[in-house]
């Protein structure tokens, strides 16, 4: 009988590594510049292992896709406090990954306590990769009036202008003071988890998969259960750093940076701190009355929409994914600005007997496969791909990054924006359709558009970019 | 392929529905002589309807259906309704906020997520709100409406516990159980001898209070027993205990028997003065009670308030549907006589005197095979058509009758 592990990527990833290394596991391809997501072991011949984004692994595990996996208590928590699933077994705590989850502030902001936030007249907007523990946390404390805002990331460059609050996970206090957020309260202390799926606790033999890190050095436990504790600041606050009526630009971070950089560079728009060192997520743009902040380009549309941002310069696909979910959302985009260009495909494994999407609805039709799992970043792309094409039924996966490693084990569909294709093909991975194309694009919030007090200078900068698009 | 429903969901077949409806009806026509209109909110709500009222518990909003609707890009999120009081609250204060009395009800369904599956995430609810009645008499009106409902549906009996959420409030203050988990902890002293032994408070305070978990009075004079004992420590609920009285006192000049209990109500916390609780063979058909402070609390002005709600899934196994109209099922012999007009004619005849009649259409069996009393075949047609009967009950039997003899054999019987 096959067993099967999930690892995580990112933060934890050479910490695991390390931890795996000294319980004898001896992986080749798990290490933090090995691009592999399926590594195997030398001691464990028969184990099928998948690196995942750790947001991803406690729900492998619940749906009984892993039967063990190491992963941040925080991310277990996140699942396990909206939806109580008693599919996920608590192993152990491995004693390595610490971190702590934080409710936080502005150093500019008015709210300076727990208590503050309680007393707060109106909306208390909070910021999250955590949207469920920082519901759990607006209830426990029972809050009057609290918007959740779920963002792929960037958590701190939101407070105090766009957000009230973050809840974000740092490994000190410093770290947050350092990006002039002061936390109000730890809401969780976070350590690596071993986890295992009840299941196979309960109906199969793993104890060869268990013995490995019940043998490591005992660790003291960390406190696993979500506790509100208030943290006494003397913080000095001062007043916002942003006024009314500024025009807020918000400049996309990750591979996009580079790209929009030169973009505003060719366009005669200047900026500070946006490449250069050091690294803030508030850029100077040198125009006047125009303010800008570093944000994940996939929160973006949905920032403009609200109202947060008046201009972003974003992805098509990021908007259109937006509006997929809120047709009438006030944001439009205003120029394609040519750079960044993808292709969003429906890719398949390359075992899969399909082609077209025609042909995977005649698979359903046909029951040779009991429904379609379909990931994606892009969730609601998928959700209408698959409703346009009565593929039913089916089931979208939301993922959050590598998910060409999703196929074909844990899904049968992949909706993945690409350049050249190499990298699903390198998966194994067929295009059967493109879906649309998607170049990087300047966005506007359409009320601000018509506001008499931004119009002026939205437009300006609208101009400028117009100017730089027919300067390349 | 065969599609599930979903789970948690719950589907009500026609013989359910018949229960349903009559418990609706019976509802509706006792709430109407009592001076009652019917009112409806809508499924959706804002969420922040429900956290800005700060009257349910955090373990119940994290229950609720919410979600962000197609224009929620702002992040204000909806739920499907979870309860009825705090959107009739919102109905009154939006809609008739200047009525210095609303007497409301409605028949509507809420939602709450339960983990198993095994019961249903749907509840329906027949609520009441009087909204501008004081105690007593507001609150004993509300007990005497639900008590009459359910005798007219025919639950006996019907036991009627009593208790007074403004005393358990002051009882947490006065033992220091402040802050936000004030109630679950008073629960458990009022539950659990453990918890109650490791109190540190006076020997008279836990004697007081074990007293309070082991008696179940039955008449005003308990509560006058219980104030007579009041510790010290405990002053500040002699007030709901003489509110209590005076709605008891009522109680009992009316005969009306009940039992009063101080176990903390789960999850609805608006309740402020007396709380009451309709059980049938140790089902919880209902609850209701006084929550004077939550109309301010959606907007609108300080106007006393009480209402009750009936569960459907609870009620509707125990209530018996007086027998309706008999039922004849219709069938006919040949091909030709399947479709003739005779057999139409037949059919509209028998109806018009009140029947319920329902044609086999070719297939020897009717929806509901259990109800049919008569089964009538049209045996020929022409000028006269002539008819068979069969009473399914007795199973006597009439042959070659005409329509008029049909008739006036039936009503004979």
């Amino acid at each position: 009988m096959s067993l099967k592990l999930a690892l995580p990527k990112g933060d934890l990833q050479s910490q695991t590594a390390a931890f795996l290394d000294k319980a004898g596991f001896a992986y080749e391809h798990y290490h933090e510049s090995s691009r592999s997501y399926r590594p195997k072991s030398e001691t464990f011949p028969g184990l099928f292992t998948k690196v995942f984004h750790e947001k991803d692994i406690a729900i492998q595990v619940a749906v009984g896709n892993y039967d063990v996996a190491i992963c941040g208590l925080d991310w277990i928590k996140e699942l396990l406090t909206k939806y109580q699933s008693d599919a996920v077994v608590k192993v152990r705590d491995l004693g390595y990954g610490q971190r702590d989850l934080y409710l936080v502030t502005s150093r500019f902001s008015d709210l300076h306590s727990v208590e503050d936030v309680k007393a707060r007249e109106g909306v208390v907007r909070i910021v999250t990769e955590y949207p469920n523990l920082a519901e759990a946390f607006a209830l426990k404390r029972r809050l009057r009036n609290f918007r959740i805002m779920p963002v792929w990331g960037a958590t701190d460059a939101y407070p105090p202008e766009h957000a009230d609050l973050s809840l974000v996970a740092a490994g000190s206090d410093e770290e947050l003071r350092s990006k002039d957020l002061i936390p109000i309260a730890r809401i969780l202390s976070s350590n690596a988890w071993l986890i295992a799926n009840k299941n196979s606790m309960e109906q199969k033999d793993i104890s060869s998969l268990l013995t490995p890190f019940c043998g490591t050095e005992p660790v003291p436990a960390a406190e696993d259960e979500i506790s509100v504790s208030s943290i006494n600041t003397e913080e000095k606050f001062e007043s916002s750093l942003f006024s009314d009526g500024t025009v807020a630009l918000a400049l996309a971070d990750g591979h996009q940076q580079s790209h929009t950089s030169k973009f505003l560079k060719n366009a005669g728009i200047k900026t500070k701190g946006y490449r250069d060192p050091p690294p803030t997520r508030r850029p100077i743009v040198e125009m006047d009355g125009v303010s800008a902040k570093i944000i994940r380009p996939q929160d973006m549309p949905m920032q403009v929409a609200n109202g947060n941002f008046d201009l972003a310069i974003t992805g098509r696909d990021w908007l259109r994914n937006q509006l997929h979910q809120f047709p009438s959302s006030p944001v439009e985009g205003i120029i394609d600005l040519g750079f960044g260009w993808v292709r969003i495909v429906v890719a398949v494994h390359n075992d899969m007997p399909v082609e077209t999407t025609a042909d995977l609805k005649k698979l359903l039709e046909t029951d040779k496969i009991p429904g379609l799992r379909i990931a994606a970043e892009y969730t609601n792309i998928a959700d209408k791909y698959a409703r346009d094409n009565h593929l039913s039924p089916y089931k979208v996966i939301p993922t959050w990054g590598a998910s060409e490693a999703f196929l074909p084990e844990d899904a049968d569909v992949l909706i993945e924006n690409t350049e050249t294709g190499r990298t699903l093909a390198k998966n194994n991975l067929k295009i059967i359709e493109t879906l649309f194309e998607s170049t990087g694009c300047l966005i506007a919030n359409s009320t601000s558009l018509t506001d008499p007090n931004k119009s002026g200078r939205m437009n300006t900068l609208i101009d400028k970019i117009k100017q730089g698009m027919s300067s390349e | 392929m065969k599609i599930p429903r979903c789970k948690g969901a719950k589907d009500l077949t026609s013989q359910e529905m018949n229960r349903f409806r009559h418990t609706e009806n019976v509802f509706r026509s006792c709430c109407s002589s009592w001076g009652y209109g019917e009112i409806r909110t809508p499924t959706l709500e804002y969420l922040h309807l429900f956290t800005s009222a700060g009257t349910l518990s955090p373990e119940m909003l994290g229950r609720v259906y919410s979600f962000l609707d197609w224009d929620g890009w702002s992040g204000e999120r909806v739920v499907l309704r979870p309860d009825g009081t705090i959107p009739a609250a919102r109905l009154y204060v939006e809609n008739i906020p200047d009525k210095p009395l609303a007497r409301l009800y409605y028949v509507e369904n809420m939602f709450s997520f339960e983990g198993t599956g095994e019961q249903s995430r749907e509840r329906w609810q027949c609520g009441v709100e009087l909204i501008g009645g004081a105690e007593p008499d507001g609150d004993a009106e509300l007990i005497m409406l639900a008590l009459e409902i359910m005798g007219k549906l025919g639950i006996s009996p019907v036991n009627l516990e009593l208790s007074h959420m403004g005393f358990l409030k002051a009882l947490a203050h006065d033992l220091g159980l402040g802050g936000e988990e004030s109630f679950q902890n008073l629960k458990q002293i009022l539950t659990n001898d453990t918890a109650l032994d490791t109190l540190k408070k006076p020997q008279e305070v836990k004697r007081f209070l074990k007293m309070l978990s082991d008696l179940k009075g039955k008449k005003a004079g308990f509560l006058d027993n219980l104030k007579g004992m009041l510790p010290e420590d405990l002053s500040a609920t002699k007030p709901y205990l003489d509110n209590m009285v005076r709605i008891t006192g009522l109680l009992d000049s009316i005969e009306q028997e009940y039992w009063i209990g101080f176990t903390p109500a789960e999850s609805f916390e608006y309740y402020t003065g007396m709380v009451f609780r309709f059980y049938s063979s140790g089902r919880l058909l209902g609850q209701g009670g006084r929550y004077d402070e939550l109309i301010p609390l959606v907007g609108g002005k300080d106007i006393p308030a009480s209402g009750f709600a009936l569960s459907m899934d609870n009620i509707t196994p125990l209530v018996k549907v007086p027998e309706k109209a008999k039922r004849i099922l219709l069938t006919a012999e040949s091909p030709e006589a399947e479709g003739s007009q005779d057999i139409f004619q037949v059919a509209a005849q028998l109806r018009r005197q009140g029947y319920i009649l329902e044609m086999d259409m070719g297939t020897g069996s009717s929806s509901a095979p259990l109800e049919d009393r008569w089964l009538v075949t049209l045996k020929e047609t022409g000028e006269t058509p002539l008819l068979q009967l069969v009473d399914k009950k007795t199973g006597a039997e009439r042959k070659d009758i005409t329509p008029d003899e049909l008739l006036s054999h039936l009503s004979s019987l």
